[in-house]
């Protein structure tokens, strides 16, 4: 299927769609089904190098920008898998390149570039707190040479196939800080050293199997030099990471719009119904159209926003827009994907429904639709704030 | 010892491949082309072999289109040293003769030195089968074609060859043109930083003019058609109707 997207990175996708055909429908599937991870998918993506893609190559990464790493998210689910096993570790990734300290930086990349070590979780979500992040409750308080953290985070992904964590708390009282966005850090959190040592895992079964918990922080103690970057700037760190999250989710979706309309237009053309291809009608066909015609239209604004983050600009709002616009175009596609298969598209063996049900969490996650719109509304068409 | 490989940039294996409606040949207007997947296999072949301390240096050398660039790229991605691409055509759609292929090769061959030539036993385009045997015999090389085993012994290579019947095994003299077969190996996929690895390593651009190779072609293409679409079977209700049809309405019992 022709594209719009930029050929600058065809030698880019075409080594990784050689990759991911070895991992063929019935892979993901199987792991769809068991709601287990699918450990060698990864692995093999890890040691070809395509998760270390924006680490620097001194470290032994390949020194890309945000560009390419959500062109591997994008084939990942353009092949049929689910990248959202692995995404974390892209823009975490992001957090430690630019704001981690020389010495952090030493410690951790060249063992994430090989495998050995995986940063694939952030914990910044509360149960009482969703995108209110100014108001989370757990706190870090410095006791000597280390930070004491107590409370209470939910839907933290892949905590069971990461060894590296990004924890936000409060470091400074809501109440004594001048602005609610101050007094927050990050912390890189050593999983193997803190589950069962003050922080306790419990995960939550979900509609599309993706791996998530909920995590009970009780006096966990972390070195003082976890702390990323300066003690209670740890929000702003943490907005740089959540737009590379929204940008390479935009791409996921994209690789899923893509899936969807791929598998409904073959489908269309090859079964037949009262003697023709069901793809010759055009009640068929023009749902398909205008849903290609959605994704296309998202993409351009993912490569915008890629290409913003890269240059170092602001890019808020095209990472918020190309989620939104991404999400609803995966979804679109999905629809007119499933209504195409009829029947058979409820059959597990097709992956429609599979494709569906995961391709529909990016309207609730990592930020619902409304948000964003309230977003756009508020800070780039200027009107007053809605909540 | 230098390895040689010779890489032909085609439609993709996976393309359904449809005919002009001109019948002057096939459509290959934004189609994926790849690499021919039996150079491929030569390809990976030349890197176990440098893997193994038996080769130091892989050459990898297109002749086409100034896109081969891209599957030459891909040669170096998955492990080649350096390429040469010799332009000899402006037109997808022009394919280069395999006795202008193979002296563009001699006169590479001549620079290059190589001590073994790896290449696909036929490009899955026209499956014409005939340039590497073609360049052994204008080297005067010792040939060994349709390889699914190769090992390289002092001064001579035992090949494997998958000949109608069964498989046999030969001894070349060195230097030797190997052409690969299907089970010779699997070749990998190139990893993200050999791919960024690649854009790097030197690719020379020539023209057969530069080696004083005439490419204009002997062979006119009368017609190109799509084979005729495979008529409806019959469905036989029992082993002694299918015998009794078998016998006497096909002829072949």
């Amino acid at each position: 299927m022709q594209t719009s997207a930029p050929d600058d990175h065809d030698d880019l996708r075409e080594a990784l769609r050689a990759l991911c055909a070895e991992f063929p429908a019935e892979y993901h599937r199987r792991h769809g089904a068991e709601d287990s991870y699918p450990e060698e998918f990864i692995t093999a993506l890890t040691d070809a190098g395509w998760l270390a893609a924006m680490i620097p190559e001194e470290y032994g990464g390949s020194g890309l920008g945000l560009t390419e790493a959500s062109i591997v998210m994008e084939e990942i689910n353009r092949s049929g898998g689910n990248a959202g096993h692995c995404h974390g570790q892209m823009y975490n990734m992001g957090t430690l390149l630019r704001h981690g300290s020389d010495e952090q930086k030493r410690r951790y990349l060249p063992k994430i570039a090989t495998g050995e070590l995986r940063l694939q979780s952030m914990a910044v979500t509360e149960p009482t707190t969703g995108t209110d992040t100014t108001k989370l409750k757990t706190t870090a308080v410095k006791k000597g040479d280390r930070y004491v953290v107590n409370g209470q985070k939910v839907w933290i992904s892949r905590i069971q196939h990461s060894d590296l964590m990004i924890l936000l708390a409060r470091t400074t009282p809501l109440s004594e800080v001048k602005r609610k966005s101050e007094g927050l850090s990050i912390f890189l959190v050593e999983l193997d050293q803190a589950i069962g040592k003050g922080m306790d895992v419990k995960p939550i079964p979900n509609m599309v199997g993706h791996e998530t918990n909920e995590l009970f922080f009780d006096d966990l103690e972390l070195p003082s030099e976890t702390l990323i970057g300066e003690e209670g700037k740890g929000f702003r760190y943490i907005l740089d990471g959540l737009n590379a999250e929204r940008t390479l989710i935009a791409a996921e979706c994209i690789g899923d719009g893509y899936w969807f309309i791929d598998k409904a237009t073959a489908y269309a053309k090859e079964r037949e119904v009262f003697g023709r291809p069901i793809g010759q009608n055009q009640g068929v066909q023009f749902p398909l159209a205008r849903a290609y015609a959605g994704v296309e239209a998202a993409n351009l604004m993912r490569f915008e926003a890629c290409r913003r983050f890269d240059a170092m600009q602001h890019c808020g709002a095209q990472a918020n827009m190309a989620k939104m616009l991404a999400a609803e175009a995966s979804w679109e596609a999905a629809n007119a994907c499933l209504q195409t298969f009829g029947g058979f598209g409820f059959a597990e063996e097709y992956d429609v429904e599979r494709k569906f049900r995961e391709t529909r969490l990016y309207q609730v996650a990592p930020i619902s639709t409304n948000l964003i719109l309230s977003y756009i509304a508020e800070h780039i068409l200027g009107m007053p704030r809605s909540f | 010892m230098k390895v040689l490989v010779p890489v032909k940039r085609v439609i993709d294996y996976n393309v359904k491949v449809r005919v002009k409606a001109d019948n002057t040949g096939v459509d290959l207007a934004n189609v994926k082309m790849s690499m021919n997947p039996f150079d491929e296999i030569a390809v990976e072949e030349a890197i176990r072999l440098k893997e193994a301390g038996k080769a130091e240096e892989i050459v990898a050398v297109s002749i086409g289109v100034k896109q081969a660039q891209e599957t030459l790229r891909t040669a170096l991605a998955m492990g080649a040293d350096r390429a040469i691409l010799i332009e000899a055509a402006d037109d997808v759609g022009t394919d280069i003769e395999p006795l202008a292929v193979a002296k563009l090769l001699k006169a590479v061959i001549d620079e290059e030195q190589p001590g073994l030539v790896l290449c696909g036993k036929q490009a899955i385009d026209n499956d014409m089968n005939a340039t590497g045997q073609m360049l052994a015999a204008l080297l005067g090389w010792s040939q060994a074609t349709f390889a699914s085993k190769l090992e390289i012994e002092d001064g001579s290579a035992k090949v494997t060859r998958e000949v109608d019947g069964g498989l046999q095994v030969i001894k070349v003299k060195m230097p030797a043109i190997v052409s690969v077969d299907l089970r010779l190996n699997e070749p990998r996929y190139a990893s993200l930083p050999n791919i960024m690895k690649a854009k790097k390593k030197p690719l020379d651009t020539k023209t057969p003019a530069d080696y004083g190779v005439d490419v204009s072609p002997r062979l006119a293409v009368l017609k190109v058609e799509e084979p005729p679409a495979r008529k409806a079977g019959v469905k036989v209700g029992s082993v002694a109707e299918l015998v009794e049809k078998l016998k006497n309405e096909a002829g072949v019992i």
